[in-house]
């Protein structure tokens, strides 16, 4: 192939997914002259598997991608079909909000707001070479021969690297929802010898409505407020469409059952590593052979369209199997399936080779992010992108990285996480994973970050200008709430206290203590006139901050210790078969992992804290020599 | 770990004399210590005083009755060991009251410190030269290492199991609620009165560790000393002398003690289980085997063994047979009843048979070589040849500290729940086991995640 010079870019983004979405628009928004190249112009910011954002540290996360300037939050809010507001009564560290997008509006959406951002283009082409001169990316090479220079590079190729697909016992060679596979890359990224792992994920298979009989099923409306994921996003209600819950039965289970012997899954065909959250049907049936049903629900992919989502049922099942499982179900007797359930097997990197900032250690200013990562999950894919964006600019600017703690985001979790640990099937973050969850709220993602994206350069004067007003009440409002007090003398006080079935004051007490008995709802404080009928997100904020305030109090003191050992930074040169004292296994993981600070190191498994005091010693000898 | 704050340990095995020494260093162990230290002079405070003087006075505990008499040590910073503030007590009656002394402080905002901790704090803080270094790390792994294998030690048998029930019900509860909370769809909310039930299960359960661990059943017995050897080579005797009592029973009939006799006793300063067994030989008699196989039990467990030898019958095929089966590395040989005339054992034949081994001759009878066995048993213990020194006693006050912190997470979950919501509640029931995964070292997040995948149907 004869190639030819097509032009030079700061940052090249390999993939239009949603990893790479968050690191063009990040790139280019910072100044940088930015090329997103993605193998179809038609699988931008797809969402090849459930048409759903948010949920359970999902939600925590697509709002820290919004605080930090990025784009998903903004982008569902234009295109949701539904949202609702889940775990409520668990608490507001993990209450989330879940969107169901219109997966088609949710793509016309993204490409318009890439097509019109300044900085960047977009091009369709496959990438089939990274070039690079003495350990330092140069460039990329396409399929059709051109060839861009640049100075950066970050790859966001998804479930794409070698895709193959699997049904039954059929298998072919293909990316998902039908696009070509990325043949070539992954054999590019062994040469500049990186280590690429093979997992496997699956989805289930797309209905038509008008097959469904929904009197047969539990319809499940969206809230009835107003919710938005983006800080900044109007507060409007979008016409809410339902989804559909129906279950399966023994039925359904035996014809999984009787089929099993064709499943790839148990055949052996299917060879990469799956989720355990994210199971097939049929693997599901096997390992909980005593459970009678499984939920399904049935989600409608878009207002412009009949096929349907069937939650649940991912499978990898052969077509005719699939059919005849799906007729067993209620609702589902003379379904008409439109595309069929598939697995797909990828290569992805195995992402202990990375830095905390997503660049590879291998490699000079060539940074991996999204499921290419070893991850799974449209938010987690998001969030790496926007790092991996900002730390390509900040790079090519010759500034310093970003990376965020697990003190700070669900962001440096997941990071921290996949940098550091040993991730053996695709990775999805979870509230659980998180040390500090009541603070890693998703009510506070902007107090916790927007003055990190102010510094960046991705927050915008509109958004710098509402987070001001909105800190500034905030702090006025908690001061003036901690100074208001009131006596057992005050009589108008008493009634309120007694109407609410609440115990009568004893002292004097503030009306910040008041608002913590679990019987005082902020709403009630307003209605009496004692608080000022704020925007909600402060009244929210400021009920939060003072009920849950020891709570929070505790976590704020167990993050300060943590800090202590993040910030004790180890230098990138360290060879650790030279340091005195290590224990082998400890030498081994620490060349491996070359972790950025003592706390990172204390987090690699097979590092024991033992072999933390030698480091640290180590260090302090180091530093006085 | 933290860098400068408050910590604790005892410096000092047992030694001479009974005298243990608690060290502690941070930024204000002195005026932490000034809490619970009464001087005799009560016109002295320590807080006023410089570096490098002592004082006299006693230790108290809570309800201000007297732990044990002490001279404390101030240290000023930088001019200490580990060029921190430090203080040092010095702990009169021994290694018993110094555990409850360092419990005392334990209870004032100090923590245990690591294996180590006070060497490296030491090295950092500019207090030793880079010469040092490598004794230093030396040091370090070698405390950590002991550490480690107290661990395993410690969490077996029975306890082990008990321990291991405690946990899988906590992972349990940990996991039934995370999952409700990271898949709301699939998982319902934990049914509050179940979750009530098994914390109070759980409660009871480390309640009844603590205890175990205040009795002190773990740490009281100090080191393992079994008496070993054939019928009738003077065991018994040997026992009753240690203790200065009629224990067991003496009688000239081989065969006498066919059960387990136990008893306590401090050999200078450091506590010791003395355990006398049943003459092993082969034997038809149930009850005496069943004696014997006891006797091999107990030598398995032992830290050291006294195995003794008769001079009048000789070393028999028996004494060889039963010698074979100690361990070298843990035996003092002792020939007894030097006293008679008879005398069928000879200095080459000791040399042949016991290489390298301590061997004692003595009359238990006389009471002759009595001094020389005390010393012995002292020595090896100090020279680590035995399992036992400070740090174990640290450890086991490291476990208690541990499920005292999951009993007070417990506590808090029992009086929150239904009054917090669920994501508050999950920080104690977590915290609960995290303290527990401290004694045992479990990686407590991944245990919960692969729980929660073990337990419940989860997957779109
Ligand atoms: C079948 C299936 C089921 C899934 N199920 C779930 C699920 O149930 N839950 C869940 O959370 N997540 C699921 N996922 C994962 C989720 O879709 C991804 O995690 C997410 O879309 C990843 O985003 P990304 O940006 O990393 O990659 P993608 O969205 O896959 O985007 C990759 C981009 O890279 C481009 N590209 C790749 N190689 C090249 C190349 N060589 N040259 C140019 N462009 C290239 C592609 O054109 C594409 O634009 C599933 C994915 C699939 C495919
Ligand atoms: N002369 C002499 N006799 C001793 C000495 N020590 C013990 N004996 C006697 O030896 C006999 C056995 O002593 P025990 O102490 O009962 O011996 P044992 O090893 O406990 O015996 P079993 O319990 O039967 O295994 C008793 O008659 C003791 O008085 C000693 O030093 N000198
Ligand atoms: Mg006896």
């Amino acid at each position: 192939m004869i190639t030819y010079n097509a032009g030079n870019y700061d940052v090249v983004v390999i993939g239009g997914g949603h990893a790479g979405c968050e690191a063009a628009l990040a790139s280019a928004r910072m100044g940088c002259k930015t090329l997103l190249v993605t193998l179809s112009m038609e699988n931008i910011a797809l969402m090849p598997c459930n048409p759903s954002i948010g949920g359970p540290a999902k939600s925590q996360l697509v709002r820290e991608i919004d605080a930090l300037g990025g784009e998903m939050a903004k982008n569902i809010d234009k295109s949701h079909i539904q949202m609702r507001m889940i775990n409520t009564g668990k608490g507001p560290a993990v209450q989330a909000l879940r969107a169901q997008a219109d997966k088609y509006e949710y793509y016309r959406e993204m490409l318009k707001t890439l097509l019109s951002q300044e900085n960047l283009d977009v091009k369709m082409a496959e990438v089939e070479r990274i070039e690079t001169v003495n350990k330092r990316v140069t460039g990329i090479v396409t399929r059709t021969g051109a060839k861009f220079g640049c100075k950066a590079i970050v790859i966001t190729s998804g479930t794409y690297l070698k895709g193959r697909i699997i049904i039954g016992d059929l298998a072919f060679d293909g990316g998902p929802n039908g696009q070509f596979p990325a043949v070539k890359l992954s054999d590019s990224l062994r040469d500049l010898g990186l280590a690429l792992g093979r997992f496997k994920t699956g989805t289930p298979p797309r209905i038509d409505r008008k097959s469904v009989d929904f009197s047969k099923m539990i319809e499940q409306p969206g809230d009835e407020r107003p919710l938005r994921f983006s800080y900044i996003s109007p507060r409007v209600k979008r016409p809410q469409l339902s989804c559909w819950l129906t279950h399966s039965n023994k039925r359904t289970h035996q014809i999984v059952m009787d089929n099993l012997d064709r499943s790839p899954l148990f055949t052996g065909l299917i060879k990469g590593r799956g989720p355990r959250y994210c199971p097939s049907f049929e693997d599901k049936v096997v390992r909980f052979s005593d459970k009678k049903s499984h939920q399904i629900f049935i989600e409608p992919e878009g207002r412009s369209t009949d096929e349907m989502y069937v939650q649940g049922m991912n499978t990898s099942l052969p077509e005719d199997v699939q059919l005849k499982v799906l007729r067993s179900i209620p609702g589902l007797e003379n379904v008409r399936m439109i595309r069929t359930g598939y697995a797909i097997e990828y290569d992805y990197v195995i992402p202990s080779q990375l830095k905390p900032t997503l660049e590879t250690k291998e490699i000079e200013n060539l940074f991996t992010a999204g499921q290419i990562n070893g991850t799974s999950g449209y938010e987690e894919a998001a969030g790496q992108g926007l790092i991996a964006g900002i730390n390509a600019a900040l790079k090519v600017k010759e500034k310093e990285p970003l990376i965020l703690k697990r003190s700070e985001a669900y962001i440096g979790v997941m990071i921290d996480d996949l940098v550091t640990g040993d991730i053996d099937e695709p990775y999805r973050l979870l509230t659980s994973r998180a040390e500090y969850r009541l603070i890693l709220r998703q009510d506070n993602a902007d107090l916790r970050l927007t003055e990190i994206g102010r510094k960046i350069g991705l927050v915008n004067d509109y958004r710098w200008r509402i987070f001001c007003e909105k800190k500034e009440i905030l702090e006025k409002e908690i001061e003036r709430l901690k100074e208001t007090t009131f006596t057992p003398a005050d009589e108008e006080m008493a009634e309120f206290l007694t109407g609410k079935d609440t115990a009568p004051l004893r002292d004097r007490v503030s009306l910040w203590e008041i608002l913590k008995r679990p019987e005082i709802k902020i709403k009630d404080l307003v209605e009496e006139g004692l608080v000022d009928d704020n925007d909600l997100d402060i009244l929210e904020q400021l009920e939060i901050q003072s009920k849950y305030e020891g709570y929070i109090k505790k976590q704020e003191e167990q993050i300060k210790k943590f800090e202590k050992m993040e910030n004790r930074a180890i230098p990138e040169d360290i060879d650790y078969s030279e340091v005195f004292g290590l224990s082998n296994e400890a030498v081994q993981k620490l060349n491996e992992i070359r972790p950025v600070s003592i706390g990172q190191a204390s987090r690699i498994s097979g590092v024991n804290p033992a072999d933390i005091n030698v480091l640290l010693i180590f260090l302090e000898k180091k530093r006085r020599k | 770990m933290l860098f400068n704050d408050d910590i604790a340990a005892i410096a000092t095995p047992p030694g001479e004399g009974g005298i243990a020494i608690i060290r502690l260093s941070g930024s204000s162990v002195i005026e932490k210590v000034s809490r619970i230290f009464k001087p005799y002079n009560p016109e002295v405070d320590i807080k006023n005083k410089p570096g490098y003087t002592m004082t006299l006075g006693w230790i108290l505990d809570d309800k201000g009755e007297y732990i044990d008499e002490v001279l404390v040590s101030i240290m000023r910073a930088p001019k200490s060991y580990t060029g921190e503030d430090v203080v040092e007590i010095n702990c009169h009656g021994g290694i018993l009251p110094a555990r409850k002394c360092l419990e005392e402080v334990l209870n004032h905002g100090i923590r245990l410190a690591e294996p180590g901790e006070f060497t490296r704090r030491a090295f950092l803080n500019g207090r030793m030269d880079m010469s040092q270094v490598e004794a230093v790390i030396e040091i370090i792994r070698a405390k950590s290492e002991k550490s480690m294998k107290l661990a395993l030690k410690q969490l077996k048998g029975e306890k082990k199991e008990d321990f291991n029930r405690l946990e899988d019900i906590l992972t349990s509860i940990n996991a039934a609620i995370e999952a409700s909370i990271d898949f709301p769809d699939e998982v319902d909310e934990p049914d509050y009165a179940g979750l009530e039930e098994n914390i109070k299960i759980v409660l009871d359960e480390v309640n009844k560790f603590i205890e175990a661990a205040r009795r002190g059943e773990v740490y009281r017995e100090g080191i393992k000393i079994v008496i070993s050897g054939k019928p009738n080579v003077g065991k018994s005797s040997l026992l009753n002398l240690l203790l200065r009592k009629d224990k067991a029973i003496v009688t000239d009939i081989p065969g006498t003690t066919r059960d387990i006799v136990e008893d306590y006793l401090n050999i200078n300063g450091i506590p010791v289980k003395i355990m006398d067994t049943a003459g092993i030989r082969e034997t038809d008699d149930i009850v005496e085997r069943i004696g014997v196989e006891k006797s091999g039990q107990a030598i398995k467990e032992a830290d050291l063994v006294i195995f003794l030898l008769d001079v009048a019958s000789g070393i028999t095929e028996e004494d060889i047979r039963i010698y074979q089966g100690l361990n070298k590395e843990k035996v003092i040989v002792l020939v007894n009843k030097e006293d008679l005339a008879e005398k069928n054992i000879s200095e080459e034949e000791i040399k042949k048979l016991f290489g390298g081994v301590r061997v004692i001759r003595g009359s238990v009878k006389e009471k002759t070589g009595l001094d020389e066995l005390i010393s012995a048993i002292t020595e090896m213990v100090l020279e680590g040849k035995t399992d036992y020194d400070g740090e174990e006693l640290i450890f086991n006050l490291r476990q208690q500290k541990a499920l005292e912190k999951a009993r007070e997470h417990l506590i808090s979950v029992l009086d929150s729940l239904g009054q917090v919501p669920l994501d508050c509640t999950a920080v104690d029931v977590r915290g609960a086991l995290e303290a527990l995964g401290e004694i045992t070292g479990k990686n407590i997040k991944e245990e919960i995640i692969n729980r929660i995948f073990q337990d419940f149907c989860i997957g779109k």
